[in-house]
């Protein structure tokens, strides 16, 4: 043994007693329930979830190819389709109004951010109030329900058709503050007199937005389009709170997570099959960030 | 070439009638009167927060003023855009474009104005000519050096052949080897243009030396206006007096060097040590700077006076006392409380 690895041996000991700390919390909270759910999914257990047995590692694949599993990751692409760009693109747009040297533009700037401080319980209560079919206050706006029966009858969040969208509008409201912040702070980070120098060689508006604005604003919406995405997969709280997964029987508002853990979940009472959808969500989520990390990041610029 | 205005209007004179520009109760341009005629190079110099940059800006357009007329050419431009001013504008911090190529950063003024392809690419072509940045038009801004960058946003202003060229501080973020360099292609390149240049700057090296006309501002006025030998030669206040030259005029206080309520200034090469006349003084400093020795001296608590001299002569040491003299040609005289000068 050389003299290097040994001294490099030596070393062991303080570097495992300097790692202890954050390896038994990485273990604890994220390495050990991992394990478990990967080893839970292969199992069936009684309603309980008292007793469990091994079926196999074919349960993953049962649940892969079965309707309902299919179904949900449906209707969770569709709501990232609806919810991202959209959010995406109003949370720039309000960014670029409230980015100008004006007065009072900190009050306007105030209001939208203001949803993050607004937590998914109360941002979904509000919307149930709004889109509620009979006192809602959208009910109650004649002329609009003329042009849009649905909103009476059987309401935007009881309709098969308008039930994924109503659900994703709240969403994207809940998100738009985040989205603001973050958008708001990239757009500081561009230098004014790149916009200025634009401005006095002749570029209008739309085009020093499309010239300056967004090619220097891509890693913020790279970053961006990563969190929404991830926050779309995994949304709960405004789907459980408003529809319930529903309505039932199409379940057009089941999505991923609503399987895994809601309470009207086809699933609700199989510990083992829960599992699985999670451990195959986990598997899906890390798929998407890795495409999108290398399909996008290639085209974003990040300065010189 | 690059004679005519294709397509720009051409050479344009500017004049600025009682201009103001207020940032709240900050006067940053106050009630100031300029005309820079054709084909000028009118330096703004001055320490900064003087409104040099703001003065600048207005005549861009960048900024709106608050009170006043700004003309270019015979055309009243305060309520113009900047892009129909026929102004092109170099910033500091070069302002390039980190996503486009140097080709592409040249032709975007062009291609705002939707000029065609192959017309953009051959202005581009020869700007970067001009400019010796032909082997790097299709790298990024970031892969070129400091000095490199200035050049692409020099080109990015020469590709549109604007009238008026307004440069804001341009070579601050250079070294000193490639600011002088780069000052001297500037001045070659406003002969070569033939187009009205305004710049900003707060170096009295740069103003000197590249400059048709100076003008020296405080505190959003301007304190006076000339030719850099005019300004040298007659500073019309102490405060131009000490802002251009190195080392600065030395100001002498009322009484001491002649009778009168008035200051008297000499430059430091004007400045002699004395037998038996003059100012009294204490040298504190001897400055060796192998072509010259500056000697400092303090008049009394407050003022003190810098005498160059051949460092082959017989130099004081510090801690004497010694009698400073200005010939009387070549003093210069101003009023004690508002500082201008009296003639």
């Amino acid at each position: 043994m050389s003299g290097a690895t040994k001294r490099r041996w030596r070393d062991v000991p303080l570097a495992v007693a300097m790692l202890g700390p954050s390896l038994v919390v990485l273990t604890a909270f994220v390495l050990y329930p991992l394990g478990r759910a990967v080893w839970l999914g292969q199992q069936r257990c009684n309603v309980q979830a008292t007793k469990c047995r091994s079926v196999g590692w074919g349960q993953y694949s049962d649940v892969l190819m079965s309707k309902e599993f299919q179904s949900a990751v449906w209707v969770t692409v569709k709501f990232a389709l609806i919810t991202v760009p959209v959010g995406l693109a109003l949370g720039v747009g309000l960014a670029v109004l409230a980015d100008k040297h004006m007065r009072h533009i900190g009050f306007f700037r105030t209001v939208f951010s203001s949803t993050v401080a607004t937590s998914v319980a109360v941002a979904s209560l509000m919307w149930l109030f709004l889109l509620q079919p009979s006192v809602g206050v959208l009910a109650n706006i004649g002329w609009l329900n003329d042009i849009f029966p649905v909103i009476k009858e059987p309401g935007l969040l009881n309709d098969k058709g308008t039930a994924l969208s109503s659900v994703a509008i709240s969403s994207i409201w809940a998100n738009l503050g985040f989205t603001f912040i973050i958008i708001t702070a990239g757009l500081q980070g561009i230098p004014r007199e790149l916009q200025e120098s634009a401005f006095v060689d002749g570029a209008g508006g739309w085009r020093r937005f499309t010239n300056v604005t967004l090619p220097l604003l891509g890693p913020t919406l790279l970053f961006t389009t990563v969190v929404l995405t991830s926050r779309a997969f995994q949304a709960y709280g405004e789907i459980d709170l408003l529809t319930n997964g529903g309505p039932v029987p199409q379940q057009s508002t089941t999505t991923v997570t609503y399987l895994i853990y809601g309470s009207s979940s086809i699933i609700k009472s199989n510990e083992g099959l829960k599992a699985a959808v999670a451990v195959l969500l986990f598997v899906i989520l890390l798929g998407l960030s890795a495409l999108q990390f290398r399909g996008l990041g290639k085209r974003v610029h990040y300065g010189s | 070439m690059f004679s005519q205005g294709k397509y720009g209007r051409g050479v344009a004179s500017i004049r600025l009638v009682g201009v103001s520009k207020h940032f709240g109760d900050v006067k940053a341009v106050d009630n100031v009167s300029l005309d820079i005629a054709d084909r000028e190079f009118m330096i703004l110099l001055g320490p900064s927060g003087c409104g040099k940059s703001t003065l600048l800006r207005t005549i861009a357009g960048l900024e709106d003023p608050t009170a006043g007329e700004v003309f270019i050419g015979d055309r009243m431009v305060n309520d113009v855009l900047p892009k129909d001013r026929d102004v092109a504008m170099v910033f500091q911090s070069y302002a390039l474009y980190p996503h486009k190529s140097v080709r592409a950063n040249i032709e975007f003024p062009l291609k705002v104005r939707g000029i065609d392809k192959t017309e953009r690419a051959e202005a581009a072509n020869q700007a970067a000519e001009v400019l010796g940045l032909t082997p790097y038009l299709d790298r990024k801004p970031g892969a070129l050096s400091g000095g490199q960058r200035q050049r692409v946003a020099l080109a990015r202003a020469i590709v549109r052949r604007p009238a008026v060229f307004c440069m804001d501080e341009p070579l601050s973020n250079l070294d000193a080897k490639l600011r002088a360099e780069t000052r001297a292609e500037i001045v070659a390149l406003h002969h070569r243009l033939e187009a009205t240049f305004v710049y900003v700057t707060h170096d009295q090296v740069e103003a000197m030396t590249m400059g048709t006309r100076i003008a020296v501002m405080r505190d959003g006025i301007i304190e006076q206006v000339g030719s850099p030998q005019e300004v040298y030669d007659r500073p019309a206040s102490v405060f131009v007096a000490q802002f251009i030259g190195t080392p600065p005029m030395n100001i002498f206080p009322a009484g001491a060097l002649e009778p009168g309520a008035h200051l008297v200034g000499g430059r430091p090469e004007d400045t002699t040590i004395t037998r038996d006349e003059g100012v009294v003084a204490t040298v504190v400093l001897v400055e060796h700077l192998g072509h010259e020795a500056q000697v400092v001296c303090a008049i009394d608590d407050r003022a003190r006076a810098i005498v160059r001299m051949n460092p082959s002569d017989d130099l004081p040491r510090n801690g004497d006392t010694v009698r400073l003299s200005v010939a009387v040609e070549a003093r210069h005289r101003f009023d004690s409380s508002s500082g201008a000068r009296i003639d």
